[in-house]
């Protein structure tokens, strides 16, 4: 019996809402995933902070190039149509809002649209925010795909972060092992539940109030 | 005539003094000027502060610099990576001093001093700790945080192709900060792995125009930082 989306589920689902020509910035992780799911028909150009417009997939061994790499620092290709530019233009286009889409993994996310992910705030940690809080404020959507809770099962949709924010009220959309949820002015909505999931599970696993899917 | 060739990067980085701010182009592995950091650990220059987006990596290179203990303080957006050990024993430990800044803004920043703005306002860190004891101001009903300038006394870059009036092509993502810090640092000192004739490069083609870059060293066949990690060296 099906419970709930695996992480390419979650990708997956994530890359249907996104149209056709976008331009997309993927955050390391479960994001990545989301080019690989590319619908039919639909055509996204992949936007790496470090200059790159037109990553394309990993190479084939063999063929890597040590000058060409993602923000994450693994070896990519740049696609027919690429092209690279300096920091300052890079991050132009995310700041100008030239990027259509951020996917973006997270430690928490609020009902209001705030996200937590670049430190848990822990004595003795050491700081580490590289582009996250550009992108958040700068690109025209924000998306997550996260687990709906953490290893130990505390929920990770909540009612306020209590990591230190990335950004406040900036996400839109959250795709989760359970469900869909948007962030509305009304909090967390659910947009679709994952195949075998019922409402009142991801009520349970949710911190904060949650509203179940508009009918009709 | 104008000729910013220089004999050897011992000769590029000979007058850096103790205490000077050093920006390193170079985003992790990809672009890092490896033979002129470690020109710098053997000329020995101390209580550095040095600007680059990470803390190196492995025990050579910028890490080797930090390690050797010449630096003082970092100025970079993500002083950690799963390959680097220096920085963070050092700074867990109290003996390194980091200021962090959001990636984007950093490269703003060293724009902006490279083009003679002293400071900017930018929508990143809005609400966040980042942005704590920081002027803000709202521009069309949005708060913005407003950022500095940030200079350096050298910069140390590696490009691809050089002419000998300084003008400078990368490749691929090893540009990235390169042609924001040549523009930011008092004297601009590059590795070039090909020095050409003036006029090779189309001036269509040039990436740093000369006037940004002060020193010139040709470094035919640059290691690079992955290749001396997978290796497992260190340096000195």
């Amino acid at each position: 019996m099906s419970t709930g989306w695996n992480r390419e589920e979650m990708a997956a689902r994530a890359a249907q809402d996104i149209p056709d020509g976008s331009y997309v910035n993927l955050g390391i992780g479960i994001p990545e995933l989301v080019a690989k799911f590319v619908p039919d028909g639909r055509e996204f150009i992949y936007h790496t902070e470090n200059g790159l417009l037109g990553m394309g997939p990993p190479p084939a061994e063999g063929e890597r190039d040590l000058d060409l790499m993602n923000a994450g620092k693994k070896y990519v290709t740049a696609v027919p149509g690429a092209s690279y530019f300096h920091h300052a233009d890079s991050f132009s286009m995310i700041r100008g809002g030239h990027i259509d889409v951020c996917v973006l993994g997270t430690m928490q996310v609020a009902a209001n649209g705030d996200i937590a992910n670049w430190s848990t705030g822990a004595p003795g940690a050491i700081p580490a925010v590289g582009g996250a809080m550009d992108l958040v404020q700068g690109v025209k959507k924000i998306y997550v795909i996260t687990q709906h809770t953490t290893k130990t099962g505390d929920p990770k949709l909540v009612e306020h972060c209590t990591y230190p924010l990335t950004g406040p009220g900036v996400v839109s959309r959250i795709y989760t092992d359970l469900a869909v949820v948007d962030v509305t002015p009304a909090g967390f909505r659910v947009v679709e539940l994952a195949p075998g999931i019922t409402f009142a599970q991801v009520e349970e696993k949710t911190g904060a109030p949650i509203l179940p899917a508009e009918q009709g | 005539m104008i000729n910013k060739k220089v004999a050897s990067v011992a000769s590029a980085v000979a007058d850096i003094p103790d205490g000077a701010t050093v920006m390193v182009g170079g985003f992790g592995s990809s672009g890092s000027p490896i033979e002129l950091i470690h020109a710098l650990i053997d000329q020995g220059a101390k209580d550095l502060t040095v600007i680059n987006n990470n803390t190196g990596n492995g025990e050579v290179g910028l890490a080797a610099l930090i390690g050797n203990g010449q630096v003082r303080k970092m100025i970079c957006s993500f002083p950690r990576s799963s390959q680097s050990k220096v920085f963070p024993e050092l700074y867990k430990a109290g003996r390194i001093e980091l200021e962090l800044v959001p990636q984007g803004t950093l490269a703003e920043r060293i724009r902006a001093a490279g083009a003679g703005i002293p400071a900017f306002f930018t929508p990143t860190t809005v609400g966040t700790i980042l942005a704590d004891g920081k002027e803000t101001r709202e521009f069309d009903g949005r708060p913005y945080v407003m950022e500095p300038w940030l200079k350096a006394d050298f910069a140390l870059i590696k490009c691809d192709l050089a002419d000998p009036v300084g003008n400078l092509t990368y490749n691929k993502t090893a540009r990235n900060f390169s042609p924001l810090m040549c523009m930011a640092a008092t004297t601009t000192i590059v590795q070039t792995r090909k020095l050409v004739a003036s006029g090779a490069i189309d001036p269509e083609h040039v990436i740093t125009p000369g006037i940004f870059v002060d020193r010139v060293v040709e470094v035919s066949e640059p290691v690079h930082e992955d290749v001396l990690i997978a290796a497992q060296r260190s340096y000195p």
